[in-house]
């Protein structure tokens, strides 16, 4: 019944479900600058699916409880935030982070979506992608500290089409940036604000974030696609 | 998608739903500070228009715009095809200019069509002859689904985002007037369908075309048996330009029969709408009280034309251009 609806996702997703290697234990999610050697994956089974579990649900809550707490000691208890999810899963976390906010703090903070497609500088590579939802709140961008929410941090490009597509939408106080897992290979001049992981990569290796709310449960997956 | 919309015929029920999604989320760029998007910037569209049109250039233009892309207008009026020049040596011209998308409307069915073997871009049928006028059946469809989307018993349930995905199953359109002329009911035929809604044309005798049997509608001669089963009601204007023989003995006669009037509205159930692709001829297919009712999407169509023209031109030229010379 449902049109098919590409995603601009920036890897591929996985072959198939396999987190079966074990999680990195011990090491709590470190601070934004914590480079996350120790967490450093082994390379995935050769004969599994492929995919190896880097972090697990408990720590992914951990982690957005962590930036929950960062984003209301950097924004002085979250005074004048809206955050914007990038779709798909960036909505999800941009949710989570919301509540987590509410319940900290007992305040709302405003939550919306920003869409960056049509600002994106790889449309001419692929076939037209349908559009996600863009949604600000009601009060708007202008003076407010926007934190973009998305799930992995890899080129920045798709940041740097998010700035673009925020210009668009008004002029915020300040904008900056959370993420669940930083992979490096940065091909323009962005970083994170937030990190939830640091994960160092391979550049052929893939990763990819998946949550109960669209996938069915909480993990994040890396893996070795063959090129 | 295919590289050109000719027909709407050629589009699946996924295509259709695409465009309808598509342009529900442009929809939002109205509402904002700065109501341009960057994505086509760079491209050049060429509407290429050789019958008079205000509602459907300016909005092919706007929309183009909206987008970035520089827009050459090119009609007949006062341009070489007043000295004579061909369909094709036209073609060529803009082909050496590098338009990347050429919107046609012809007075001959069939012209874009061949368009499309003189130019390597994307051709975008705005209206040919007695044949299609695609876009025109989408923002008809993009104006359905927004304004039945929570309208009761025609499957069309909740708002906003929950209408994406969704065709207009079950919704009953009923088509009135000048069929045999309309290429705005062949495309809404075609479209409507498609996208699962069950259509009935009325028409007189005289103006329902020979081989509606073949159509996937019913035809009726009966407006008002119709009317009281009608989700949407759309008024096609009665082409006197097109009509070289007399099709009906009087207008008077014709708008007794076929005319929408408010005595006739009352018929429709309470949550129906009324369209109208424009320009209306008022009194004559239309009552002006119906027209400026709240029931009227008349309005509503023009300003969703341009959003639904934008999410063609995006999903056409927006993307890579595979098979592209």
């Amino acid at each position: 019944m449902c049109a098919m609806r590409p995603e601009p996702v920036h890897e591929p997703g996985p072959s198939g479900q396999g987190p079966g290697g074990q999680a990195p234990g011990g090491q709590g999610p470190g601070g934004t600058g914590d480079p996350g050697v120790l967490a450093r994956p082994s390379a995935p089974r050769p004969g599994g699916e492929g995919w190896k579990a880097v972090l697990t649900p408990e720590e992914i809550r951990r982690a957005l409880t962590r930036i929950a707490h960062e984003i209301l000691e950097r924004t002085h208890g979250g005074e004048g935030i809206v955050l914007l999810g990038i779709p798909t899963r960036g909505v999800y976390l941009a949710r989570r982070l919301a509540t987590r906010i509410g319940e900290f703090e007992g305040t709302t903070a405003p939550v919306g979506s920003l869409d960056v497609t049509m600002h994106r500088d790889d449309l001419r590579l692929r076939p037209a992608r349908a559009l996600q939802r863009t949604q600000v709140p009601p009060d708007g961008v202008d003076g407010k500290t926007v934190v973009l929410v998305d799930d992995v941090l890899f080129s920045g490009r798709t940041i740097r089409a998010a700035l673009d597509a925020l210009n668009d939408l008004g002029r915020p106080r300040a904008v900056q940036l959370a993420v669940l897992v930083d992979r490096g290979h940065r091909e323009l001049p962005i970083r994170a604000d937030y990190v939830g992981k640091n994960l160092p990569t391979a550049h052929r290796e893939k990763v990819r974030v998946q949550l109960a709310e669209i996938d069915g449960e909480d993990s994040v997956l890396l893996g070795e696609v063959d090129q | 998608m295919n590289r050109h919309l000719i027909s709407a015929g050629d589009l699946s029920r996924d295509d259709a739903i695409l465009i309808l999604d598509t342009a529900e989320e442009l929809a939002s760029v109205e509402g904002r500070a700065i109501r341009k998007l960057p994505t086509l910037r760079g491209l050049t569209v060429v509407n290429l228009f050789y019958e008079d049109s205000t509602r459907t250039r300016t909005s092919f233009e706007a929309a183009a715009k909206r987008l970035s892309a520089d827009v050459i207008n090119f009609s007949a009026k006062g341009s070489s095809v007043a000295k004579g020049e061909s369909l094709k040596d036209t073609a060529l011209t803009l082909e050496a200019m590098g338009a990347d998308a050429v919107v046609i409307r012809h007075q001959a069915s069939g012209a874009p069509r061949r368009l499309t073997d003189w130019v390597s871009g994307s051709v975008v049928n705005a209206g040919d002859g007695t044949h299609e006028h695609p876009t025109q059946a989408l923002l008809d469809a993009f104006t359905m689904r927004q304004r039945l989307g929570r309208a009761e018993g025609i499957g069309l349930h909740g708002s906003g985002a929950d209408r994406r995905g969704q065709g207009l199953d079950g919704l009953r359109v009923t088509i009135v007037g000048d069929v045999l002329h309309s290429r705005v009911a062949r495309s809404n035929v075609l479209l409507l369908s498609t996208l699962g809604a069950q259509v009935t044309l009325v028409a007189p005798p005289t103006l329902m075309p020979l081989a509606v049997e073949t159509w996937p509608c019913r035809a009726s001669y009966d407006f008002d048996a119709e009317l009281r089963k009608s989700d949407v009601v759309m008024m096609l204007r009665v082409q006197q330009e097109r009509m070289s023989a007399a099709y009906f003995p009087t207008v008077r006669e014709y708008r007794r029969r076929y005319g929408l009037d408010a005595g006739r509205m009352a018929l429709l159930p309470e949550h129906a709408i009324v369209m109208h692709p424009g320009p209306m001829n008022r009194g004559v297919e239309i009552a002006a009280e119906v027209a400026d009712s709240d029931r009227s999407t008349i309005v509503a169509q023009v300003a969703n034309g341009v959003t639904v023209r934008m999410a063609v031109l995006y999903l056409l030229l927006g993307g890579a251009t595979e098979g592209a010379a």
